[in-house]
């Protein structure tokens, strides 16, 4: 009986949009959101933020979904000529107690290849997999197109 | 001789960096009124620099794969067009693609539909883009990804009164609070009036 009730408990939190399971007992995600896309052609978007509560450096070394093929860590940066461009951020370094934020013109994770389009209202999950192998779900909600931040 | 070589070093210093330097006339866009292009809108219309006269402009550069920047900029120009309200329809707001590949007048018509219904998309062959960005003394690179390109790009928002002259800028980065007071600053300065 208990267990029916802790796995009714398990799957009606995880249907939660926003919420976050953590594999990696340190890292805790924040309002994680991404917007909806136009079919699979272009490439999604997630920001969030990940705080590591714990006493040692963590590193985000990759990302997992069935939503995308190929999810990566991406950086903007806009110069003083105000000419904005985009690279691969490579391995993100989180010290103890310090926050990442993924947000908009700056560190993002992109989805390349989209696997199915990302419909407004629904969410999927994203891995977040770091350098000692312990990794964390995240469950992602698909805000509008023209979403400015976590509140639509 | 020693004399001779410093009063040539600050003849040199004068000309190319103190006050005898040209002023940045050359990274100011032209005003609208001398630019030459010819680009098609998300409805199918010609349009040029010409479309623009009469009503102030606020202009900038994107492409519908972008998936970070562009969409920011779209939200965020929604979100002062909405502060505006019916003074929004005084305006004229384009969004103009560096990306003629893939942004066909069909791709920024589905995409300009998600943001403001003010915002008109501008799309058309790369050569009439490369004369665009070159009025606006902005610019635009192609940089191949593990997945395709991107294209690098200036960012920022480009205002122009009524006459289209140029009146000022809002760069990527500046604080949202910032950017309604300057869209009014451009909607006064075309002899409109200010609101």
């Amino acid at each position: 009986m208990k267990s029916i009730f802790l796995t009714t408990a398990f799957a009606i939190l995880t249907a939660m949009p926003g919420f976050v399971f953590a594999g990696a007992e340190d890292i805790v995600v924040g309002d994680p959101w991404s917007r909806a896309s136009i079919g699979t052609a272009r490439p999604g978007v997630v920001y969030m933020t990940i705080r590591n509560t714990g006493d040692t450096e963590m590193t985000l070394t990759g990302l997992r979904t069935e939503v995308a093929a190929m999810p990566q860590v991406h950086r903007t940066a806009t110069d003083t000529s105000g000419v904005s461009s985009m690279s691969a951020a490579g391995n993100i370094e989180i010290a103890p107690a310090g926050t990442v934020a993924l947000e908009p013109g700056g560190l993002h994770a992109m989805l390349m290849k989209l696997n199915r389009p990302l419909i407004e209202g629904e969410s999927y999950s994203l891995i977040l997999i770091f350098g000692d192998g312990s990794e964390v779900a995240v469950t992602v909600p698909v805000l509008g197109m023209g979403a400015r931040g976590p509140g639509g | 001789m020693v004399v001779a070589v410093a009063f040539m070093l600050v003849v040199g210093w004068w000309q190319v960096d103190g006050p005898g330097a040209e002023t940045s006339d050359s990274a100011r866009p032209l005003a609208l009124s001398g630019m030459d292009f010819d680009l098609i809108d998300h409805e199918g219309n010609d349009v040029g620099p010409y479309t623009l006269l009469g009503r102030p402009s606020l202009v900038f550069f994107g492409f519908t794969y972008c998936p970070d920047v562009c969409p920011t900029t779209l939200a965020d120009i929604s979100g002062w067009l909405d502060e505006l309200g019916a003074d929004a329809g005084r305006l004229n707001t384009v969004f103009i693609t560096v990306d003629p590949e893939r942004d066909t007048v069909a791709a920024m018509d589905e995409y300009v539909g998600y943001f403001h219904e003010a915002i008109r998309g501008w799309a058309g062959p790369l050569l009439e883009i490369e004369r665009v960005v070159a009025g606006f003394r902005a610019s635009f690179e192609k940089v191949p990804t593990s997945d395709g390109y991107t294209i690098n790009h200036t960012a920022s928002v480009f205002l122009f009164d009524a006459e289209g002259r140029f009146v000022t800028t809002i760069d990527y980065h500046e604080p949202r609070e910032f950017a309604v007071p300057k869209i009014r600053r451009a909607m006064g300065a075309g002899g409109e009036g200010a609101t």
